[in-house]
């Protein structure tokens, strides 16, 4: 992690759109009367879906909205990670996992890809369509090396593999998430290979039994005159 | 009352009270960094770790920890001390131990507590963090590196001062503490912060490099640039005035001064009257004392007393404002006046010109109407005081007057002698709340006082007072707050017009037009000393202000922090004031120049020393005897409201606080090149407006 910062340029102003401003108060009303700064979370994170990233403008507007001191919606923005201070691309923000488990298999090489593909890490793209970022573990280790692009876990990835997704990116279309090596969610590569008996499932292996100190089932009260 | 044993000690405390507290009405001073007692408590720095049993086995913060009954509390086992230990080192693992250069060495938090709790060496080697700058405004300098992420600062920000502009963005090694956009804080008590900083993080932009805490020469005196009297320390070094630092007074400032109080400094070394002029063929030439008593004393013999004037300024002593009356009274001159502003109060019992309530009797109200003040530019101090009890959730405040950021809400009720009227006719809204108000309060500012329609404007405040029962038996709520810190003084002293006597406007416009032969200017500047006409103007103070532009003869006076002197803040409270470096140059006690003036003009004062002239001064004004006295508000004595002011029409003129630049009020102020640079900051930027 490094020192976060807001952009160098802001853009003159922000506002909500409808459809975002109908959301932003549907989180607002989850809370009691008084304590509407408590979705200042949810609704950073709803700016950051309408513009992709947030702006001075942006935490100014929400200050307002949620009647918090400009600078307490600063820390916010500041402190979580996830909010993306700067422009990100316009077609994809790819958030490669650097973590432990995803660099054991291979997590630099997709790095490397994205350099050559992209350019310098955190960067927006001369092109302004695409930006990567190195982030910590997503939780998806079982399916390493991934990525997270936009709002999709995108797994099992090869340089080749990614150096297609990023191109069909750029040609404006939406590669379909989830593993590139042919696997259903994160299930073994390759099938299964334990719990194969069929027995297990058709209930052959089950036995009648008794449960002790079962209380007689009670009678059925009268239907109601 | 629930007791605990701190190092085997027994005591007894009041339930509510943390670890911290119970350890130190023990005796036993516990280090911290993040907890102050006049802040919220965040817990962070984890340097007050103690050990607590029952509890877990392991150390605990103690500012963050109640303490319960039956509590065994160990401050100095090994745990403790190992623990502490262990917290130091972290919190100098990213400390750049600059002492050498830190402005703060010498009176530094983190100095002291490593000479207690630090290793002799250190075990890091890594690279140490290191931080950016901030801008914070002209005030405070800031060495970010030395941050220990305290957050006194964002706390004193956001809960004292009111202007929630600091904060900790970033996290983890990476937080950082700056203002929104790094913006110069709104707030006229900024300099606090670098006194609570516990290091060299947050200092003093102003003295920078200017001292060595060990190198000055510490005098408790008050501070006169507005009417409370706040406790201040000035350090000096040799014949300069090197700072100006807060002592603590519960009853007045607590322990935070506001800016103008402390980064004056600069004022009293610039633009100094260090010898007598007398003007000569339109030109003010260095003259000797014998000369400037000579030419003054002949005219005084030469004009009518009624055509004499006395007007005493802002920032006087008592004393000097005695010595002057005794010697113009001798001379039979009536036309006195220390209302340089022209304010109506003067007359009638002490109460009237007094803030009764008292500043710390703030924390007892619960409804407050201000009429034409504006406590943030005339008093930042009870501003701070109202603040703090609105923010208990206490205290309800109307204002009529300016609409103006206070840094709490109130209801606006209008701007003038009209909405007054109509707050006495009504029964609800703010009426209803000051009617149910078991201790109701009005604070009036001298944007009411000083008006040509005042008599009739306290004659309505008066009829206000009484409706909504300000003053009770057992209650005074009738509060003046004066903007002049010898302001009460010179009322106690009478020093307003005699018999037939003319008023300071009076004195001024009978110049203009001829009709005063010799004005003398007890450092009074607030005037209009272009339009004097062509009398003889002599000037007693300190500055080349306003007076001493227009002067015939100036006579070089000390300023506050040269002489002893007793002044009488807003509250009615007498205060001692000491001198710490001497007058500059030939410049001399205010008092002395005027008995030697006396001798001059054949009207000797008898008295030789300032102990004479003290014990004159409180044998024939009681008031004085009871240094650091108020009667409070609830021992005050009723008075009679409805004699205020005189019945008469007011007029539709709105209220205007006659401070428009808090920071340059007075000659010293003016002079300062910090305030300067203050004021212009603050003028540029648009006045933030909250109402309602
Ligand atoms: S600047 Fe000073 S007061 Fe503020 S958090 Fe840092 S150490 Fe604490
Ligand atoms: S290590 Fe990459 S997802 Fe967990
Ligand atoms: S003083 Fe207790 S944690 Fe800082």
């Amino acid at each position: 992690m490094s020192v976060r910062r807001l952009a160098k340029e802001q853009p003159e102003s922000f506002a909500f759109t409808p459809e975002t401003l109908e959301k932003v108060h549907w989180w607002i009303g989850k809370y009691p009367e008084g304590r509407q700064r408590s979705a200042v979370i949810p609704i950073l994170w709803l700016v950051q879906k309408q513009e992709g990233w947030v702006s001075e403008p942006a935490i100014r507007t929400v200050a307002d909205l949620l009647d918090l001191d400009v600078i307490r919606v600063l820390e916010v923005a500041t402190f979580y990670t996830m909010f993306q201070l700067e422009p990100v691309g316009r077609a994809a923000l790819i958030q490669v996992c650097g973590t432990t488990p995803c660099q054991l298999r291979g997590a630099s090489a997709l790095m490397e890809t994205c350099k050559a593909e992209i350019g310098p890490k955190d960067r927006l793209s001369s092109d302004g369509l695409f930006t990567w970022q190195e982030v910590e573990c997503l939780g998806a280790c079982v399916n390493a090396p991934m990525a997270q692009i936009n709002d999709l876990y995108f797994e099992d990835l090869t340089p080749e593999s990614l150096k297609q997704i990023i191109a069909e990116f750029r040609e404006g279309k939406t590669p379909k998430a989830g593993s590139y090596a042919g696997r259903r969610s994160s299930e073994p590569a390759g099938g299964p290979l334990t719990l194969l008996d069929e027995s297990l499932y058709d209930g052959r292996l089950a036995k009648p039994i008794t449960l002790p100190n079962r209380p007689e089932p009670a009678p059925k009260p009268a239907p109601a005159a | 009352m629930p007791k605990a044993k701190v190092n085997g000690k027994e005591i007894e405390f009041e339930p509510g009270l943390t670890v911290l507290q119970v350890a130190e009405l023990a005796g036993e001073e516990i280090p911290r960094f993040c907890y102050h007692e006049r802040l919220s408590i965040a817990g962070n720095c984890r340097m007050c770790l103690v050990e607590v049993k029952p509890g877990p086995p392991k150390p605990q913060a103690s500012c963050a920890l109640p303490a319960a009954d039956g509590q065994e509390i160990l401050t100095a086992s090994p745990m403790v001390k190992k623990a502490r230990e262990g917290v130091m080192e972290f919190l100098l693992i990213n400390h750049p131990l600059d002492c050498p250069i830190c402005d703060q060495g010498g009176e530094c938090d983190l100095q002291d507590e490593a000479m207690g709790y630090g290793r002799d060496d250190s075990r890091y080697q890594e690279n140490k963090r290191a931080v950016e700058e901030k801008y914070l405004g002209p005030l405070i300098k800031t060495v970010m590196t030395r941050c220990i992420q305290c957050t006194r600062c964002v706390r004193f920000a956001a809960e004292i001062a009111g202007a929630p502009e600091m904060g900790m963005i970033g996290r983890g090694e990476d937080a950082e503490i700056t203002s929104y956009l790094e913006t110069a804080l709104t707030s006229e008590l900024t300099g606090n912060l670098a006194d609570i900083c516990p290091v060299g993080a947050l200092t003093h932009k102003p003295w920078a490099f200017n001292y060595r805490p060990w190198e000055l020469r510490k005098t408790d005196s008050v501070d006169v640039m507005d009417a409370l009297g706040s406790a201040i320390r000035v350090d000096a070094r040799g014949p300069e005035v090197m700072r100006i630092l807060p002592r603590v007074n519960e009853d007045i400032n607590e322990e935070w001064i506001s800016d103008k109080t402390r980064y004056v400094v600069d004022g009293l070394l610039r633009q100094r009257l260090d010898r007598p002029y007398i003007r000569q063929g339109g030109k003010l030439v260095e003259a000797t004392w014998g000369q400037a008593f000579a030419a003054i004393a002949g005219r005084l013999r030469a004009a009518k007393p009624e055509r004499v004037g006395l007007i005493a300024g802002d920032l006087q002593d008592a004393e000097s404002m005695k010595a002057a009356l005794d010697l113009f009274r001798s001379l039979g001159v009536a036309n006195i006046d220390c209302r340089q502003d022209g304010s109506a109060l003067g007359a009638g019992p002490r109460e009237s010109w007094l803030f009764n309530t008292t500043i710390a009797g703030l924390e007892q109200a619960d409804a407050v109407l201000l009429v034409g003040a504006n406590p943030r530019r005339e008093g930042a101090l009870v501003n701070a005081r109202l603040r703090k009890q609105w923010l208990r959730g206490k205290l309800q405040l109307g204002v009529i007057g300016e609409v103006a950021d206070l840094s709490f809400e109130y209801s606006y009720l209008g701007a003038g002698a009209a909405s007054l009227e109509r707050l006495i006719g009504s029964d609800d809204g703010f009426a209803k709340t000051l009617n149910a108000a078991s201790a109701p309060i009005f604070i009036v500012g001298a944007g009411v006082l000083a008006r040509s329609d005042s008599g009739a404007l306290l004659n309505l405040l008066g009829r206000a007072a009484q409706t909504f029962k300000v003053v009770r038996d057992d209650w005074n709520g009738w509060n003046v707050l004066h903007t002049a810190a010898s302001r009460v003084g010179g009322l106690d002293l009478g020093f307003v017009p005699g018999p037939g006597g003319l008023s300071a406007p009076e004195m001024v416009q009978a110049a203009n037009a001829g009709e005063l032969d010799v004005l003398f200017l007890l450092g009074a500047d607030e005037i209009d000393t272009e339009k004097l006409g062509d009398a003889f103007v002599v000037y007693l103070g300190t500055h080349g202000d306003a007076g001493a532009h227009r002067a015939d003869v100036i006579l070089p006076g000390a300023a506050y922090t040269e002489k002893p002197g007793l002044y009488v803040n807003t509250e009615g409270r007498v205060q001692l004031a000491n001198r710490a470096v001497f007058p500059k140059g030939e410049a001399r006690e205010d008092w002395a120049i005027l008995r030697a003036l006396s001798e001059a003009a054949g009207k000797r004062l008898p008295y030789d020393s300032l102990e004479q002239l003290r014990s004159r001064l409180m044998a024939e004004h009681p008031t004085f005897g009871r240094i650091d006295y108020v009667p409070g508000p609830t021992k005050a004595a009723g008075f009679d409201l409805s004699a205020l002011g005189a019945p008469g029409a007011a007029t539709e003129e709105p209220f205007r606080s006659p401070v428009s630049d808090y920071y340059l009020t007075n000659p010293i102020a003016r002079a300062s090149v910090t305030l300067a640079e203050c004021s212009a900051m603050f003028s540029r930027r648009a006045p933030a407006i909250a109402a309602e």
